[in-house]
């Protein structure tokens, strides 16, 4: 381009609809390049796997997962009534239950602490914020199995012992050997009064909207919970009144050096919890906080302007639209949570991986465990993703 | 209306009668929760200093000090890292410098304000000297006074010198903290020195940290510009690739790297030691979360950048290099340090596998003779606890002042 002259290529134009050669018809190449990327893709993975099977071909170790029937020859932590002779398929879903369970309480847990924190740190009350502040920036520093650890070694094992134990009440015996508490033991035959318990909280649910569904239509008061709540509990009452299920509370008790009765909170499921459970809502408070403060100042004037008290222009006005802003990264901080249960492994709780990790020690191939692993935790991170992703899609506006 | 009779502003007072009314006692709700907090607080602000202060039995952090830092590194070659922090601390004191100066220069340029109060340089200071501190505070020689304080003083030459860098030379920073880190952990490795598997505690917690970030970032930055590419072949690898190292807990995939990863080579293929397993998967754990991180800077890149680096006739990989990426890349930085700082927390779980790293060794020492049984691991925790908080929030800290610096989120 000299002298300010532009050059314009004439002749191809005045050619007509001509292709340029094929080497440089950006079709081609696209066709091209994705092809080379895909075979070198394939031809990477195929050679990574058939290195795997020749190296196990040659070391004698079975490909297959007829393993996974064959009796497992260890005991579960926690689960009683699992015996040795039963198959490790039933062991490694133990562990997945176990881990399930772990990740729905601290899941539950730590959005109400983080949610509480998060509001906490923006309090007009100087001591309050600053607490919150040093919760936050406290836990969120520090290794989750540091804080794995610290409550398994340091925290739970400094309890004093099963002899020397802790009573509160009747309700709660608390010693280094775990925590028990009052719980419910459940006999044969309450199978009935569960299904109408179920039954009353579909109803209480059905309540709200209807009651949700006037509100709207008519502009009375709503109370929905106040409905729900009632009609769960009529429905319930009567239906213990009518079936009499065997449902009793059941108290822990000290006898000699073992107790009976209660639920037993073990030390490796406390300590994983709490960290966990910590550990997130440090996130969770950080991710609300961030989300109020990106509610636009307008709508908290406008609720001052309505005359909404502060509390309810929280209820009504802020924390509904903060939800939205926060609903995606609250929903990675599960995920993350989910994934961490897999921490447990370091004090010994029996989820899934920890399963599998005694079975390879007793011989089992570790690829084919490792792979039920990989399975079991991405069912679990693609489940809660996509609960997530429908109360997502609930909060967002729907634009006209 | 003349200036005496419009009732003016009331002056904010220093009164702290006033300030305590406004703050603790605002409402009657606010009063009740003082009177709640404000037991709870100083309780548990006095147990835990009385802790730190009084009753903790620091000996064990005392006796054990070179092991929780190095682990089973060979005494006699301790001067090799003397050595390597010495040219880690010139090489990050010029990066620190350079970047810097080139914030500054930004910040002067989009004429936002770059002076800092004293007290801002001072609580800047803070994280660093309170990291040496929980560290040295404990050394029983005077020795490692004197070398920490001339790798500093090193460090801080370097970062002035590295202030009159000319424009020019600027963009051989990452080459030349590459070269520095190399070159460092040349100066432990090689020449007849200590092989990996001999370093532990914060040593190899380092290791695996600036390890894993130099060459994740470059691979994860090639991975989110493949899921943001127009080819959809390989849009949907780099996509998968990533999905599934997000979606698998760190520790599996680590046990992986341990039990199956050397079944994944040929068999007359040197089996990889485990340091370097585990190194391979934190790359591949970490480049995936970079790469999802990036994508989003990514996204926040108008089309208009694209269609004007287009119009000025710039090459595809032109167009990214020097349009795109500089933008989506300065969107992004705190959730790179963010990512950073949780590499770092994730190296403690190398434990689990039976490396030798700082929180596993905290574990270790309280089985050793003088103190096994005696509750010694709550000093070794805290202790642990301490240098990983700090360290973490340091980082944080320098994050959020990159990020004003910088003027991420503002035009």
């Amino acid at each position: 381009m000299t002298e300010g002259t532009i050059r314009v290529s004439t002749s191809r134009a005045a050619a007509g609809p001509a292709r340029p050669p094929f080497w440089r018809d950006v079709r081609v190449i696209r066709v091209v390049l994705q092809v080379g990327f895909v075979v070198a893709t394939v031809a990477l993975v195929r050679w990574l796997f058939g290195n795997l099977t020749s190296n196990l071909d040659r070391l004698g170790i079975r490909r297959d997962f007829a393993f996974l029937d064959q009796p497992a020859g260890f005991s579960i932590l926690g689960a009683p009534d699992f015996r040795a002779q039963d198959t490790i398929q039933n062991a490694l879903l133990i562990g997945m239950g176990n881990a399930i369970r772990v990740a729905i309480l601290g899941i539950v847990l730590s959005l109400l602490i983080g949610v509480v924190v998060g509001v906490a740190r923006l309090s007009r009350n100087w001591l309050v914020a600053r607490s919150a502040s040093a919760f936050v920036e406290a836990l969120r520093n520090i290794p989750p199995l540091v804080l794995v650890i610290f409550f398994y070694l340091g925290v739970l094992a400094a309890l004093p012992r099963l002899d020397e134990a802790t009573f509160v009440g009747d309700v709660a015996i608390v010693s280094n050997r775990g925590i028990w508490i009052a719980w419910l033991t459940v006999g044969e035959g309450s199978r009935p009064f569960l299904t109408a318990a179920a039954v009353a909280l579909v109803a209480a649910i059905g309540v709200a909207v209807w009651r949700m569904r006037v509100f709207d239509r008519t502009g009375t008061p709503h109370r929905r919970l106040l409905w729900a709540t009632v009609t769960f509990v009529a429905v319930t009452a009567i239906a213990w009144s009518v079936l009499q299920p065997p449902i009793e509370p059941s108290l822990p008790v000290l006898d000699g050096r073992v107790v009976t009765g209660g639920a037993w909170l073990y030390p490796e499921y406390l300590s994983l919890l709490i960290s966990l459970v910590l550990y997130a809502a440090s996130f969770i408070a950080e991710i609300v906080r961030g989300s109020i403060l990106a509610v636009h100042k307008g709508q908290a004037e406008a609720a001052d302007a309505l005359g909404l008290s502060s509390s309810q222009r929280m209820r009504y006005v802020i924390l509904p639209q903060a939800l939205r802003i926060a609903a995606p990264a609250i929903g990675n901080e599960f995920l993350n949570l989910s994934k961490n249960v897999s921490l447990g492994i370091a004090v010994g709780f029996a989820e899934i991986l920890r399963v599998a990790n005694t079975a390879a020690g007793n011989g089992q191939p570790a690829p084919q465990l490792l792979i039920v692993v990989l399975l079991g935790y991405l069912t679990l991170s693609l489940i809660i993703s996509v609960i997530v992703n429908i109360f997502n899609r609930r909060l967002q506006l729907v634009e006209r | 209306m003349s200036a005496d009779t419009v009732a003016r502003p009331p002056v904010k007072a220093n009164d702290p009668v006033r300030w305590v009314k406004d703050n603790l006692f605002a409402t009657p709700f606010n009063s009740l929760l003082t009177l709640v907090f404000a037991p709870l607080v100083v309780v548990v602000s006095f147990r835990f200093l009385r802790f730190l202060a009084v009753s903790a039995r620091w000996e064990i952090v005392e006796t054990n000090l070179t092991l929780y830092v190095v682990g089973a590194f060979p005494r006699e070659q301790l001067w090799r890292l003397w050595l390597a922090l010495a040219i880690l601390a010139v090489v990050l004191g010029l990066i620190g410098g350079l970047v810097g100066a080139t914030a500054r220069e930004a910040a002067a340029a989009a004429g936002r304000s770059t002076t800092t109060t004293r007290w801002d340089r001072l609580a800047r200071l803070g994280p660093p000297l309170l990291l040496l501190a929980s560290l040295l505070g404990f050394a029983r020689t005077f020795t490692p006074f004197a070398l920490t304080l001339g790798v500093v003083a090193l460090g801080l030459v370097s970062s002035t010198l590295a202030r009159r860098v000319p424009h020019g030379l600027r963009r051989f920073v990452p080459l030349i903290a590459v070269v520095g880190i190399v070159v460092a952990l040349w100066t432990i490795s090689a020449f007849g020195g200590v092989a990996r598997d001999e370093w532990g505690g914060l040593l190899i917690t380092m290791y695996y940290t600036i390890g894993a970030l130099v060459i994740s970032y470059p691979v994860g930055i090639l991975f989110a510009l493949g899921r943001r590419s127009s080819l959809p072949m390989v849009r949907w690898v780099c996509g998968a690739y990533v999905e599934f190292f997000r979606g698998s807990p760190l520790i599996t995939l680590l046990f992986t790297g341990w039990l199956v990863l050397p079944f994944f080579l040929p068999a007359d293929f040197p089996t990889p030691t485990l340091v370097t397993r585990a190194l391979i998967i934190f790359i591949l754990f970490t480049s995936a979360y970079v790469a999802e991180i990036v994508r989003g800077g990514l996204q926040a890149v108008g089309r208009g950048q694209w269609e004007a680096a287009q119009a000025l006739g710039l090459s595809p990989w032109k167009q990214t290099r020097l349009i795109v990426l500089p933008q989506a890349l300065r969107a992004v930085i705190p959730g790179l340090v963010g990512q950073a700082i949780s590499l770092f927390k994730d190296t403690t779980l190398v434990l689990i596998i039976g490396q030798q790293d700082l929180l596993a060794i905290a574990q270790n020492v309280t089985k050793q003779d003088e103190f096994l049984g005696k509750g010694y691991i709550i000093e070794s925790l805290v202790f642990v606890g301490i240098v990983y908080w700090v360290a973490s929030y340091w980082l944080s800290k320098e994050s959020q002042r990159l990020e004003v610096r910088l003027g991420v989120g503002q035009r």
